[in-house]
């Protein structure tokens, strides 16, 4: 076992790992921090998305060890300081962005991460930014109309 | 996934050293290694990870060439060769999704040499150089089948050295599960010739088209490969495509690479 010291939301954490030790798996069992999904473990679905430092990544594959010292950011470091929704987080429960839920925190993650390279993403560039994430539900449509609206663009035209 | 014991040097001599324990392996940004790892395919007894070391990272161009860390990911590539060699650019921002883009790098794609990556086209179609820790290697001697590289035990990508092309244009025909090319083609138009590389197709992986680079290099338009044709036998054969298949690919993707340069 390592000790592996990272910022994750904000905070400084530590904790002992396995060189096979993934981020998704020191996240979840190392940090109790569950909002980061593993849908897949095969680094197809996205459910896992978090940012390392600025970047959107699949913590299923990516280990812990190789990002010592960097900064992450998970679905739990996403809402307002207090406690608030974010707006993106907010435009996917107004335009009912999810269904079953489960893919929801790597969408948010990735589109979060879409948004700061591109902050008024067209309608292609959303659906083009989302290709790493898979929805179960098939719900895309509201998922990138949320994406839509949280970058401040008018969604009323997009049919429901 | 079995355990090892994880190193990440700072430099490309430690990382040498590294390499050169007994079972050692390195590591770029594993986007194929580890998933090859949790299905117990690789098992390293030690991954050397090369993502810490800053000489391997960058894009910088100067004198009509485009030098590419080996470490540097996709996503880099992406934005900034975008002024210098927009073909390649436009490559690297359509590998895979953003999340492999931000993680996965050029080092590691071609000394893997999965005889459907993208950048494998790009480095042979634009004649580049693959610069490794210990020499220089032309593309024409690099890739050597599915899989296989001139590489020797141990040995990293630490550049790639890019000629920059007067035109050029890359274009995939997704395989949207895997988003891999399902068939590929790179074409490159330099003063001294025309350069045609397909990934995805071929059974020994990435190779040239050497008959439509003769017919480029006389007619740089869609309509100078319409006489030829691509023999199947050769090509590889699956579930998604039929050899038959690929061989009519390689010639409509030739030809919107043409016109899209």
């Amino acid at each position: 076992m390592t000790k592996v010291t990272m910022t994750v939301n904000g905070k400084t954490v530590s904790g002992e790992v396995e060189g096979r030790t993934l981020l998704s798996g020191f996240l979840r069992e190392g940090l109790g921090l569950t909002g980061t999904h593993i849908g897949c473990d095969t680094s197809q679905c996205g459910a896992c998305t978090v940012h390392v430092n600025g970047r959107a990544v699949k913590s299923c594959t990516v280990f812990a060890l190789d990002v010592a010292g960097a900064e992450v950011k998970t679905i739990e470091g996403m809402a307002n300081a207090d406690g608030s929704l974010s707006v993106l987080q907010q435009a996917f429960q107004d335009c009912h962005g999810l269904q079953c839920g489960f893919c929801t925190p790597g969408m948010v993650m990735a589109s979060a991460a879409l948004l700061a390279d591109n902050p008024t993403p067209s309608e292609a560039e959303v659906r083009h930014g989302l290709e790493g994430n898979l929805c179960r539900c098939t719900g895309y449509h509201n998922i990138v109309k949320a994406v839509l609206q949280a970058s401040g663009q008018d969604i009323t035209a997009i049919p429901a | 996934m079995y355990d090892f014991e994880f190193v990440k040097p700072a430099s490309i001599a430690d990382a040498v050293k590294a390499l050169k324990e007994d079972g050692a392996q390195a590591l770029s940004g594993g986007q194929t290694l580890i998933a090859t790892m949790k299905q117990r395919l690789a098992a390293p007894g030690t991954l050397v990870s090369l993502t810490g070391i800053a000489e391997m990272k960058g894009v910088s161009a100067a004198g009509g060439q485009l030098t590419v860390g080996g470490a540097t990911p996709h996503a880099v590539v992406a934005a900034e060769a975008k002024a210098a060699y927009p073909g390649l650019a436009a490559l690297a921002g359509g590998i895979g999704d953003p999340m492999v883009r931000n993680r996965g790098t050029i080092g590691g794609s071609i000394a893997n040499n999965d005889p459907a990556a993208c950048y494998p086209s790009a480095v042979l179609a634009s004649g580049a150089t693959v610069v490794t820790d210990r020499r220089k290697i032309a593309a024409d001697d690099y890739f050597q089948g599915l899989f296989t590289t001139a590489l020797e035990e141990g040995e990293i990508v630490t550049q790639v050295i890019f000629p920059i092309p007067e035109k050029a244009a890359y274009v995939k025909f997704n395989q949207p599960a895997s988003r891999f090319a399902l068939t590929g083609v790179f074409v490159a138009k330099f003063a001294s010739g025309v350069r045609v590389a397909v990934t995805g197709a071929g059974a020994d992986g990435v190779f040239r088209w050497t008959e439509a680079e003769e017919a480029l290099s006389k007619d740089f338009s869609p309509a100078a490969v319409d006489g030829l044709s691509v023999d199947p036998s050769g090509l590889m054969g699956d579930l998604h495509g039929t050899p038959e298949y690929r061989a009519n690919l390689i010639k409509v993707l030739t030809k919107r690479a043409v016109a899209a340069a």
